[in-house]
């Protein structure tokens, strides 16, 4: 606990058990985004896995509409401290992507639209684990939430959970993403705090 | 790094519902222009919130200013705009953020569209430019209610008129008598107005300029639209959305 804040008795009182350290609830949506929100369509969405040998696994967006799709409910937690409960995704499990890749590598680097990258261990996307989303509270995803699909990775903080996922490649070594590489951690374990590259 | 306890050693009104508080932070060395800092308050049951506030002192500057508008229902700004005092300690941790930054190594022109308090990192890039010589030009677009809602008042034109640039501020609901625009909101065409005229007066042959953008998350969105709609790279687009639905 921190020096007491004479006068502050705080508003979201309730202690509850589902909010990592660190976090308060919160009921809107909020974005967190590095630049502007990449617009791209369905018809030209694709999504890939590329092995450490280099050999692709690709997906159009109506190929991806044919597989078995999951429904998802899950709380999420947003590095800037708000979490959110309850939310309502439908995806495909990363284990049935992953079914026929060949791989050997304990890692991944996911890519999206616009550039960014964040990297995660393949153990985390795995075992009903991880989805490539594309609806949200019943509605497509807005571009502004990662439409028209982001990876979800609920159990860590929501950065991982890369916006406008066009593919993941395989690494034999844990590389650094765009947001790791801009501060934020490695890892990104919510109920530990790691928050920020200097968080252990 | 780790949570430090902060003083408040000065408090600016900055608008009617906003305020400047100045921290001087053990250990402190500075911070990249466009930062934030984490501040967390604890109540006296242990319970603790904590929020991200952009600083808008220069990059080398000994003390750290936030500026914080007051949300009316939120747990957090309320306390820091009305009640703490000069004197007062706060914990606070950072500096934080490694992409929305300006460094003074960068050369080409620095474009900077601003939302009510989003001013404030745009107003650290302003002092840093400043402080570092550098010559890159420099444009700053600030979207406010009224003239009485303007951050930074009396140091806006100055600063960059400094930094070699141009203020130019767009009031959404109620101007000055003198002023000469159009009152409304920033809209895709204004936007694109003020972006085409900056590229102009730059010239033939100047570097493509980074752009900053700072605001409510709804403001950040249509600008950063805006400019991409209008043909400008994505990549050169750094925003920082600072929340509202
Ligand atoms: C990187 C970063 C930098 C920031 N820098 C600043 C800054 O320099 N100055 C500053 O005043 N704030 C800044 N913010 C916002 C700040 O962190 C808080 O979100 C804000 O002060 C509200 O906190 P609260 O506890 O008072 O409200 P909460 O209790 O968290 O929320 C109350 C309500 O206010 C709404 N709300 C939150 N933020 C906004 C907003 N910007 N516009 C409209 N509605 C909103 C919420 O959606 C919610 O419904 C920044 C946010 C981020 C992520």
């Amino acid at each position: 606990m921190g020096i007491v804040t004479p006068g502050f008795f705080g508003k979201h009182r309730e202690a509850d058990p589902k909010l990592p350290p660190g976090q308060y609830e919160t009921k809107d949506f909020p974005v967190l985004s590095a630049g502007p929100t990449p617009n791209i369509h369905a018809g030209e969405w694709q999504f890939s896995i590329t092995n450490e040998s280099g050999d692709v696994k690709r997906w159009t967006w109506d190929e991806f509409m044919a597989l078995p799709i999951e429904t998802v409910d899950t709380d999420i937690h947003c590095v800037t401290r708000w979490s959110k409960f309850g939310t309502s995704w439908r995806g495909v499990s990363l284990d049935t992507l992953f079914a026929d890749v060949e791989t050997d590598a304990g890692y991944t680097m996911a890519h999206s639209y616009g550039g960014y990258t964040t990297n995660v261990p393949l153990e985390d996307l795995l075992d009903g684990k991880a989805w490539v989303a594309f609806e949200f509270g019943g509605e497509p995803l807005d571009p502004e939430h990662g439409g028209p699909a982001r990876l979800l990775v609920p159990h860590l903080y929501f950065w991982k959970s890369a916006k406008w996922i066009t593919g993941l490649t395989m690494h034999e070594t844990d590389e650094l993403g765009f947001w790791e590489v801009n501060g934020y951690h490695a890892y990104g374990d919510p109920w530990k705090e790691q928050r920020y590259y200097y968080d252990s | 790094m780790k949570w430090e306890v902060a003083d408040v050693v000065a408090i600016h009104e900055e608008t009617p519902t906003a305020r400047t508080l100045m921290l001087r932070i053990p250990g402190w060395a500075g911070a990249l222009a466009g930062q934030h800092i984490d501040i967390r308050l604890t109540a006296p049951d242990g319970y603790q919130a904590a929020r991200s506030y952009s600083l808008s002192s220069a990059a080398s500057d000994e003390l750290a200013a936030v500026s914080v508008e007051l949300m009316p229902d939120g747990e957090v700004s309320p306390y820091l705009v009305r009640g703490i005092s000069v004197g007062d300690q706060l914990e606070v941790i950072g500096p934080l953020g490694g992409w929305f930054v300006w460094r003074p190594e960068q050369q080409e022109p620095i474009r900077m569209i601003g939302g009510g308090s989003g001013v404030a990192p745009l107003v650290s890039i302003l002092r840093t430019h400043i402080a570092s010589g550098n010559t890159a030009p420099v444009s700053l677009l600030y979207s406010v209610r009224s003239p009485e809602f303007v951050y930074f008042r009396d140091e806006l034109e100055s600063l960059t008129a400094s930094a070699g640039g141009e203020v130019t501020i767009q009031y959404t609901r109620h101007a000055p008598p003198a002023w000469q625009g159009t009152l409304g909101r920033l809209d895709a065409a204004r936007i694109t107005e003020w972006a085409d005229a900056g590229t102009a007066a730059s010239g033939a042959g100047a570097a493509a300029p980074s752009t900053y953008i700072c605001g409510p998350t709804r403001f950040v969105e249509l600008a950063s639209d805006a400019l991409v709609a209008s043909g400008v790279d994505p990549m050169t687009i750094r925003t920082e959305r600072f929340g509202g639905a």
